[in-house]
């Protein structure tokens, strides 16, 4: 690959450039303006963008594309900003493309139970929008009220409920989307399947390195008729651990499947009070769903598990407001912990569900030796953790420290047969554990595929997969993240 | 790594610089599907074995060349499936077969697509080099997803040597139901059906009837039926006859068309005759029409058609626009740049 030299515009003359291509109130220039695009929900990692591009319509998105490419400028996409790996962080010298103004649903298809939406729509308004049919959009990851679709599709996004529903890439059946070149590609269809490669499973989950996505078709389910919730309580964090695994060996597949640990359920009764049992060193949040007698069945075939697995105590939630009670702890599980913390860093490793008590067990002696508090909320049926690092940026050092037990923890996880990214994304901020999760020759080939649809590497650049160069530096895991990048790290 | 990787590797390598082809095979079963390639052939039924099943996991991992019917039959003594339920057509299917060619079965209405089940896969690309993608867990957004873009694309990006995929519980309790329906009333039943939260695990249309299998627990199957009514079926023959084309409907066919397209999209007007699956999603048409009308009248619905048998080894899959060409001319240079891989399974130059 050969370094292709950047552009060295000015904010001034892009900015001017642009406005001769979209309204003029769609390109944003001055410092204040573009003060609120500086980060996502990764705000460690800060940066000004050059200019803020808010384009409204498909041909307006082709034109940033084809200047950006003639011009050699990088372009960032960016929906609601709600990441949490940096995927939407600006480039210093490049445009910031906002799909906030393609936020109307096209179409809703009943018959052939789909959705066709504008990718600044919320994860949540297409299924309030189709909720009279009795219909919904399945992926529900915890910032659903307020994240975009097309960032759920660019980062792949999970949930709550992956294990039976799937993530995005299972929910989605056509994008259409915008190369560099400016050329408006569709991939995927609205028939089951689509000739040739599948390239929307390659788009899903490609952190805005490969075209960005300007409508998206999703699929309805049915709403189950009844959903129910069964809470566990343990003594004991790894007993929790293997009554999981004999749910799923007993043939169930629950709806959700959350685990806490004692420090979260504290933190979460204290926040919303749910009714969580403080005592517990664990706790199970089981949902059923399906037709009310499968969910009675099955509920007879849980309590019969987790009684042999050794609960301390179990409760069913009596009614749907109990059941919402119930999930909305764990729901605001991070909005809890940032109350007992000044600050928190959260990671997202995923590991294969049998290792769940060596795991804990060795993230509580790496807690130790780091002597920082690691609290941990895990989307146990799938085997996707995330524990939350808790610390202070206001004592030098700690941040440091923090970032190193981080790529500890995720070294872990690569190291049990698990990945270093389960839902969250790779984006600036797990760059360098892809060289520990991925060979040189994966990496190239990852390179490969990017030169496939972006050869001037504009789109995104520098993010989601690292250089060889980057790794050769970074030397397996022992580099602190200060020394590499963005020394004037913030607070989290 | 295992002889078969070093010597894979090898053949790949010495065959990308003498720029000659390679055509991989893993039972032959499904040779017939995709258009002729000329090449020295590249055997991997050798390279064998279930090499990881956990059944808590829910995950199962196999080398390439393990039998399609070993896969099952170990699921199977642990109460579980593949969700797929991919079609065998042959006694020597392969597990890498399966992938290659990403042709679902009648669940896939409910348990979802192979893609969709597929984790991580190995694979040898056309530099002979060995790589892995994905893993053995539900969730992994690390990186490009490779392994789902393996699924179907028969081969001509990398030689699949191991592949790690979710697999299900096996429902407890299954019957079929039978209604008297035409295919415009079962298309219109069907659909309205599946806007419901019914435990429906296959549909089919077999012209004549329309077929409607239910699988879950006992409870919710059992409801289910008492409610759509219909008139029970019970030959065990009827679903695996339709997914591995064991059906009279495919024994007679003159020339086999799939078409996939809206499930919605009311009956084709094409001549010969047609079997719905997938809520009528998938249609199977036997007609030795010229190619032009089943691919018209799919790309007319929104979908697309596939010359499944019958074929002249050139015109075989739907025509791709210039710049979704264009995309998997790129990929394939991005995997392949030689053409060793089965070049020209799927498309002239890819």
């Amino acid at each position: 690959m050969v370094a292709i030299p950047r552009s060295i515009r000015t904010r001034a003359a892009v900015a001017a450039d642009l406005r001769c291509l979209l309204p003029k109130d769609s390109v944003l220039d001055d410092e204040e303006s573009l003060r609120p695009y500086e980060c996502d929900g990764l705000s460690a990692y800060r940066q000004l963008p050059l200019v803020v591009a808010m384009p409204e319509t498909i041909p307006q998105v082709q034109a940033i594309a084809r200047y950006c490419r003639d011009g050699g400028i990088p372009l960032v996409a960016r929906g609601a900003g709600t990441g949490l790996s940096g995927g939407a962080l600006p480039i210093e010298d490049g445009v910031l493309c906002s799909l906030a103004r393609f936020n109307r649903i096209l179409d809703i298809d009943p018959d052939n139970r789909t959705a066709t939406v504008q990718p600044g729509v919320r994860n949540l308004a297409i299924s309030e929008a189709v909720s009279h049919l009795g219909l919904y959009y399945a992926p529900d990851p915890s910032s659903q009220i307020a994240c975009s679709i097309g960032g759920n599709v660019a980062e792949n996004s999970g949930g709550l409920h992956c294990l039976k529903y799937g993530l995005t890439v299972h929910n989605i059946m056509k994008l259409q989307v915008v190369t560099i070149d400016g050329e408006l590609v569709t991939v995927g269809g609205d028939a089951p399947d689509s000739p040739g490669y599948d390239l929307l499973a390659l788009m899903t989950g490609s952190e805005g390195l490969l075209g960005i996505i300007v409508e998206v078709t999703v699929k309805l389910l049915p709403k189950p008729e009844s959903a129910k919730v069964v809470m566990a309580s343990f003594d004991d964090v790894g007993q929790a651990g293997r009554a999981v695994g004999n749910i799923i060996a007993a043939g169930i597949i629950p709806g959700g499947l959350e685990m806490m640990d004692n420090p979260a359920i504290r933190a979460a009764e204290d926040f919303v009070h749910a009714g969580y049992d403080t005592d517990a060193a664990a706790i199970l949040l089981c949902e059923l769903d399906g037709t009310p007698e499968e969910v009675e069945d099955d509920i007879e075939r849980v309590r019969t598990v987790l009684e042999e697995s050794g609960y301390a105590s179990m409760q069913v939630a009596k009614d749907e407001n109990q059941r919402q009670l119930f999930w909305s702890g764990r729901k605001a599980a991070f909005p809890a912990v940032g109350k007992i913390s000044p600050d928190y860093y959260c990671m997202d490793g995923t590991i294969p569900r049998r290792k769940l008590g060596e795991v804990l067990s060795r993230m509580e002696a790496l807690s130790k030796q780091y002597d920082l508090r690691v609290v941990n909320v895990f989307h146990a049926g799938d085997g996707n953790l995330h524990p939350l690092i808790l610390y202070d940026g206001n004592n030098p050092g700690e941040l440091e420290r923090t970032e190193e037990l981080g790529g500890e923890i995720l070294n872990l996880c690569v190291e049990v047969g698990g990945t270093i990214t389960g839902e969250h994304g790779v984006g600036v901020e797990k760059i360098d554990q892809m060289c520990v999760q991925f060979d040189s020759m994966a990496l190239s080939q990852f390179h490969a595929v990017k030169e496939a649809f972006d050869p001037g590497r504009l789109l995104n650049p520098d993010k989601a997969v690292p250089t060889l160069h980057r790794c050769a530096e970074f030397g397996g895991m022992h580099v602190h993240r200060g020394e590499l990048k963005f020394p004037e790290l913030e607070r989290f | 790594m295992s002889d078969f990787i070093q010597q894979t590797g090898d053949t790949i390598k010495r065959a990308a610089d003498q720029r000659t082809a390679l055509r991989i095979e893993g039972g032959g079963t499904r040779s017939f599907y995709g258009r002729t390639v000329d090449g020295e052939v590249l055997r991997t039924s050798a390279f064998r074995g279930v090499e990881d099943y956990e059944p808590s996991e829910l995950v199962l991992t196999a080398r390439a060349g393990t039998p399609l019917a070993e896969v099952e039959s170990e699921l199977a003594e642990n109460g579980q499936m593949l969700p797929f339920e991919p079609p065998r057509y042959g006694e020597g299917s392969t597990i890498g077969g399966v992938i290659a060619t990403g042709l679902s079965g009648p669940c896939r209405l409910r348990g979802g697509a192979v893609r969709d089940a597929v984790l991580g896969c190995e694979i040898i690309n056309g530099f002979g080099e060995h790589l892995a993608f994905g893993g053995q867990v539900m969730k992994n957004v690390a990186g490009y997803d490779i392994s789902r873009l393996m699924v179907g694309a028969l081969g001509t990006l990398g030689l699949i040597t191991q592949v790690s995929v979710k697999v299900v519980p096996r429902p407890v309790e299954a019957l079929t139901l039978a209604f008297d329906y035409t295919q415009g009333e079962a298309i219109e039943a069907m659909n309205r059906w599946a806007g419901r939260p019914l435990p429906v695990s296959a549909t089919c249309h077999d012209g004549e009837r329309l077929y409607l299998r239910l699988s879950g627990a006992r409870t919710g199957v059992r409801s289910a039926a008492a409610e759509l009514g219909g008139e029970a079926f019970s030959d065990p023959e009827f679903w695996p006859g339709v997914r591995d084309h064991q059906h009279g409907f495919f024994r007679d066919a003159p020339g086999l068309w799939r078409l996939s397209v809206p499930p919605a999209t009311p009956p084709l007007d094409l001549p010969g005759a047609t079997l719905l699956e997938w809520n009528g999603g998938l249609r199977w048409v036997a007609t030795d029409a010229p190619a032009r009308m089943p691919r018209d009248a799919a790309a007319a619905a929104g979908g697309h058609a596939i010359h499944f048998r019958g074929h002249d080894g050139d015109d075989v899959f739907h025509p791709l626009d210039g710049t979704r060409l264009a995309l998997h001319r790129n990929l394939k240079r991005a995997f392949d740049p030689c053409g060793v891989l089965n070049p020209g399974r799927m498309y002239a130059g890819i």
